[in-house]
């Protein structure tokens, strides 16, 4: 059974229209007074759209709030956040978020757990097609605490991409699983990319994760430094795991966060 | 991508779920037989120790004097009539206790404001032991149902209350969150993953807040009365008919445990994916 005829013979499943995501002169801050704690600070940059961008860094590094500010979960506190043109201003339709848990509701089945995705709406044609393609066709009926946390995931992304999302926001989303679960749901992740469309924010802290999957990786420097490197990989999708050209890009990207290799 | 053997797995897992589902269905009748040794032996050992000499007939009455009390009563009308309104002060103290319990427990659970302003008072009436309202009522109300009936719903709202409005106030922030962000707001919110998420704490309090009808309808009707298991009790002590007395208690505690198993087979219905 492979992935890709599936998704070639559903006819619900349409290329979405990926959106541009731009963040002009963005800070945010936490608290006040003396406990005023600045996690981003004049951040500038545009994913294209279309594009898989990584944003890497140290924990506490505030990645996961720009994340946020993206979603309309944050709002910056100063500097403009901009999804195709408009700026962000509360929760966005546009935008689909996965979590770093697969947050699954524990009380709706699998399939129902998808359906949220579209607010409730859809069909269940529609739904059966999203699962399959995330490999989880014949688990629709099941609930949350029946599957395990590798399934559950990819359930999360089935909920996050049948909304149609001109941007995917992923905030360390396969961090939780097992090695080997996280090498699946990679591949899974480019095969649905290519299918779809859609631009990709991936926050991660896996310097490997960022270079099989990105076309760009900013890195965040410790609270408040703002982004220190920006690198573009040019090699095309799928990549090859133990592609040896990548190993400079990736002493360097741990060079920065002070391991040597 | 063919089918990982962690699906494999989890297929493995759902057929096993089904097995010990059926298991558990075979067991529950041996459960409810195990449920039923202590009272049987408690029953043997009553019958010993009232016909043994240890205890003279109006100090333990054997269970059999227990049983021919039960048809007295109910040969002369009396014993339902005691069920009935017991029942019936429970169950109209209960829905207004809990209803009330319900709404303003949501309401501090779900608006810190709304926190703010009631939560002080109602910790305060809270403070007050619930008996000591009886005098009160019984001068603002009458000695008729009123009083009993709002003793109850007095006894029936604290648990009710606490458990919901933390019920509500601790639900899962992350949970909350993903109906945000898949565009839940208000009212939605709340019917959609705050009520859920909450069900469980709320079930708690509900069968918390029956458990606590059943005491105050006892101490209402021990207080003051004409009718009521509670009655039956106090009267039967003031003309020495232990027989009586220990109907009354066998009552309530068969009415207590069956009302309290219709509240928790709602909860399980309601409840299937826990």
């Amino acid at each position: 059974m492979s992935l890709g005829t599936q998704i070639f013979s559903s006819d619900s499943i349409t290329q979405l229209a990926p959106a541009e995501v731009s963040l002009t002169d963005v800070s945010k801050a936490f608290g006040s007074g003396p406990d005023r704690v600045e996690v981003l600070h004049n951040i500038n940059v545009t994913a294209a759209p279309g594009e898989i961008l990584a944003i890497l860094g140290p924990s506490g590094c505030g990645k996961s709030t720009l994340l946020r500010l993206v979603a309309g979960l944050e709002t910056a506190t100063s500097g403009s956040v901009c999804v195709d043109g408009h700026l962000v201003t509360g929760i966005d339709a546009q935008c689909s978020v996965v979590f770093q848990e697969p947050r699954l509701l524990p009380w709706r089945t699998v399939a129902k757990n998808v359906q949220l995705g579209v607010r409730d709406s859809g069909t269940s044609g529609e739904i059966q097609a999203w699962l399959e393609l995330v490999g989880l066709g014949d688990f629709g009926g099941y609930l949350p605490k029946q599957i395990s946390g590798g399934m559950a995931q990819r359930a999360a992304l089935a909920r996050a991409l049948i909304g149609h999302p001109g941007v995917l926001l992923l905030d360390e989303p396969f961090a939780a699983l097992d090695a080997l679960t996280r090498m699946q749901m990679q591949d899974l992740l480019v095969e649905v990319k290519e299918r779809i469309g859609t631009t990709v924010l991936l926050v991660t802290h896996d310097v490997d994760e960022a270079l099989y999957l990105a076309d760009r990786i900013i890195v965040l420097g410790e609270r408040g430094q703002g982004i220190v490197e920006t690198i573009s990989i040019e090699s095309p999708r799928p990549r090859d795991r133990s592609d040896t050209s990548t190993i400079p890009l990736r002493r360097e990207l741990l060079r920065l966060f002070g391991v040597h290799v | 991508m063919t089918v990982t053997a962690r699906e494999v797995e989890s297929t493995d897992r759902a057929t096993r779920d089904e097995v010990k589902q059926n298991r558990r269905r075979v067991s529950w009748a041996g459960a409810a037989l195990l449920g039923m040794i202590l009272p049987a032996s408690l029953l043997l050992l009553w019958q010993w120790f009232s016909t043994n000499g240890s205890y003279s007939a109006s100090q333990l009455p054997t269970p059999s004097a227990v049983a021919s009390a039960l048809l007295e009563l109910i040969e002369r009308g009396t014993y339902w009539t005691h069920v009935a309104i017991s029942v019936q002060r429970v169950l109209l103290g209960f829905a207004i206790g809990a209803s009330a319990g319900l709404i303003i427990g949501s309401l501090v659970g779900l608006s810190p404001r709304a926190s703010s302003l009631l939560s002080p008072t109602i910790q305060a009436i809270r403070a007050v032991p619930s008996l000591a309202w009886v005098p009160l009522l019984v001068l603002w109300m009458g000695i008729y149902e009123g009083p009993k009936v709002t003793l109850v719903a007095i006894g029936a709202f604290f648990p009710v209350f606490t458990t919901v409005a933390s019920g509500f106030m601790h639900t899962d922030r992350k949970l909350i969150e993903v109906g945000r962000a898949y565009g839940l707001s208000g009212i939605k919110l709340v019917t959609g993953i705050l009520l859920p998420a909450a069900a469980p704490t709320i079930f708690a309090g509900l069968r918390l807040g029956l458990a606590q009808s059943w005491l105050f309808v006892v101490a209402a009707e021990l207080i003051a009365s004409s009718k009521g298991l509670g009655f039956l009790l106090i009267d039967s002590q003031n003309t020495s008919r232990t027989d009586i007395l220990l109907l009354a208690i066998i009552s309530l505690a068969i009415l207590g445990k069956t009302t309290d198993l219709i509240l928790a087979t709602i909860e399980k219905r309601t409840l299937k994916w826990i």
